[in-house]
């Protein structure tokens, strides 16, 4: 059998670049193959870890146990308990209205937010419970990022800002002559440098869906956080750059834990590694039917539902 | 360019870089509602222009009589002939900003704790309150003013002049350092109205902002908190900035209430016609005081006068009005984006 010859990627250094021959069809094998190119390659590099991308901060372990929900009185959640593993994509996959989204906002601490929200459980980042007594909250927020649905940049900032609002509003200091240096390397990370370095002063507001989206990515990254949730983040994209943030997340799963909530099966297929089904029977409480590897809950599911979901028979 | 031949519809739409007009095709109902409305409208538009049309024709005599020296003239003896607003002016302005200075920072600070910070069941109870307050009659703040704030503000304005006195701003002419003071000299003074009608235009500014901060866009709210923010610095990156037209236009509407408060400046100030900006010693006027105050024994020169200083407020406000109102439909919360 003949060898599949590959350049392999070139790992260290500042000035090395990675490319990779393109791979047209998702196949089960993907979650092995090193990640697609960007189509620029990362030559900028963060001044906060002058040594190199290879010696960043790798992304957290994150576990939910026994995870339960409520709104007022209406259980949305019935004991979910997940590990994403780090520094691997795990997608949460299901028809609508079956709690992933309310799972994800657990996950860092947006769910209680909305006043009448309540939870039962665990969540722990790096076996530590982010909703233990004393813990503080905006820590917790900043390891544990998150890009919404709908892109929101504040629109009345500058691209540049943006991008280190994040830091502005973790009181992060960096010094006048790393802050350009940082605005590249996130939006260099976040695929989105080379169509603004001319404009880094127009508003956030002057870019396009997927423009928007991904300057979002950039500043969640710019804060180095060690996971990054993306709830459903190209739902509201075109193909384009829906492709580009696909790349992306692929990118950046070396650095960063992704979780990522998706419609979008094949998007599933293409980004993760790791895969959790869920399901809301008629008024029960959203659930996990289904977690392991992608190409196992693709391929090979053990429950009939999972089979009937992924093989596009409902939902 | 096809040919009439390739094209069965080329008669009908004959060049493909040319729209049809089209005829909005309202029912009668929606034609006769744009009708009533752009009545209404022109109705409203019409009644402020003849109130100002009113005003501008009977301030004719006084600007004929005694042309542009009215604006330079600050004494108001109508028995030497001798009429001028520049004082008038003055102490109008002097009162309304110590009015905005004080107002400004209370509504701001009371609508963002009321909007960002106060618990549900409190927030519509404070509301409540504000809109109370927004209620009382402008004679009541005038009572009180007199009564109750004069004799111990007073002290607080004895204390500015001994402490700040040589800032000219907060001098009093009169020694503070003597064992007894004459408080007399600090009563009466634009800073005491001043305080009075700032709690008069503090609630509509309030209102204004609360409601303002409360459209802020939640995507950009949670934006920053789940970038790590504190509520504050949630505040002061998404709610302020989005907020700025309705702060700018509170305000605005407030300085516009304050220029023209009459009944509460006219029982608590003493009427005294000097061109000074010093607002903690006793003796003021203002445009408004002073129609309340002359109008009843004015004869019709004295009356054109005082209409003539009515004319005078009354474009002052509309200009800054119209400025706000720029200010506001070009912001972010004015557009409701």
């Amino acid at each position: 059998m003949t060898a599949h010859t590959m350049d392999p990627p070139e790992s260290g250094g500042s000035d090395s670049t990675i490319t990779l021959p393109p791979i047209a069809v998702p196949s089960p094998l993907d979650h092995l193959a090193p990640p697609h190119a960007n189509s620029e390659p990362i030559h900028a590099f963060d001044p906060r870890h002058p040594e190199g991308t290879d010696q960043h901060v790798g992304g957290g372990t994150l576990e939910a146990r026994a995870v339960s929900a409520w709104f007022g009185t209406n259980k949305v959640l019935e004991r979910v308990s997940l590990e994403m593993p780090a520094n691997t994509v795990t997608a949460l996959i299901g028809p609508s209205g079956c709690g992933k989204s309310t799972f994800l906002r657990i996950l860092n601490r947006m769910h209680e937010l909305v006043a009448s929200a309540s939870l039962a459980g665990e969540v722990l980042l790096d076996d530590q419970d982010i909703y233990a007594p004393g813990t503080r909250i905006t820590q917790t927020r900043k390891r544990i990022g998150m890009v919404f649905q709908k892109p929101n940049p504040f629109p009345v900032m500058t691209i540049a800002d943006n991008v280190t609002a994040g830091l502005k509003l973790n009181g992060i200091k960096v010094h006048r002559s790393d802050r350009d240096d940082i605005i590249e390397h996130s939006l260099t990370r976040a695929g989105l440098w080379k169509e603004v370095k001319d404009r880094l002063k127009e508003p956030g507001s002057a870019l396009s869906g997927g423009q928007q989206q991904r300057l979002c990515i950039a500043r969640s990254l710019a804060i180095e956080p060690e996971v990054l949730l993306m709830d459903e983040p190209c739902s509201a994209l075109d193909p384009t750059s829906t492709r580009r943030v696909e790349e992306t997340i692929l990118e950046i799963k070396d650095q960063v834990t992704v979780v990522i909530v998706t419609h979008n099966m094949q998007q599933a297929a293409r980004v993760s590694q790791k895969c959790a089904f869920f399901l809301a029977e008629m008024g029960t409480p959203g659930g996990i039917v289904e977690a392991g590897e992608t190409h196992q809950i693709f391929n090979n599911p053990v429950d009939p539902r999972t089979f009937d979901y992924v093989n596009g028979r409902f939902g | 360019m096809t040919s009439t031949m390739l094209d069965p519809f080329h008669d009908i739409a004959p060049d493909p870089d040319v729209a049809r007009e089209i005829d909005p095709g309202l029912p009668r109902e929606d034609k006769v509602f744009h009708l009533i409305a752009r009545a209404i409208g022109i109705a409203v538009l019409a009644i402020m222009g003849a109130i100002g049309l009113f005003l501008g024709a009977s301030s004719i005599p006084t600007f004929s009589r005694y042309g542009l020296g009215f604006f330079t003239e600050n004494q108001w003896q109508p028995e030497n002939d001798t009429l001028g607003i520049s004082a008038v002016l003055v102490g109008t302005f002097t009162v309304a900003l110590v009015a905005l200075a004080i107002a400004f920072p209370l509504a701001l600070t009371t609508a963002v704790y009321i909007s960002e910070y106060a618990q549900p069941r409190a927030k519509s109870m404070l509301i409540s309150l504000i809109d109370l307050m927004a209620a009382v009659p402008s004679i009541i703040w005038g009572l009180w003013g007199f009564f109750l704030l004069q004799p111990k503000a007073l002290h607080f304005s004895h204390w500015l002049h001994t402490h700040l006195g040589w800032v000219p701003f907060f001098h009093v002419d009169t020694d503070p350092e003597a064992a007894s003071w004459a408080q007399s000299r600090y009563t009466a003074s634009a800073f005491i109205a001043g305080i009075a009608v700032s709690m008069m235009v503090l609630p509509m500014a309030a209102a204004v902002m609360i409601h303002v901060f409360g459209q802020a866009p939640i995507g950009e709210r949670e934006a920053a908190l789940g970038l790590g923010s504190t509520k504050w610095g949630m505040v002061r990156t998404v709610v302020l900035p989005f907020g700025r037209g309705g702060i700018i236009g509170g305000s605005m509407l407030s300085l516009g209430r304050a220029l023209g408060e009459t009944i509460a400046v006219v029982l608590i100030i003493s009427p005294a016609f000097d061109i000074k900006f010093r607002p903690l010693e006793v003796g003021t006027n203002t445009v408004s005081a002073l129609i309340a105050g002359r109008f009843g024994e004015a004869t019709s020169a004295q009356l054109s006068a005082l209409l003539c200083a009515g004319f005078v407020l009354f474009i002052i406000t509309l200009i800054i009005n119209t400025f706000a109102a720029m200010i506001v439909s070009r912001s972010r919360s004015g557009a409701q984006e």
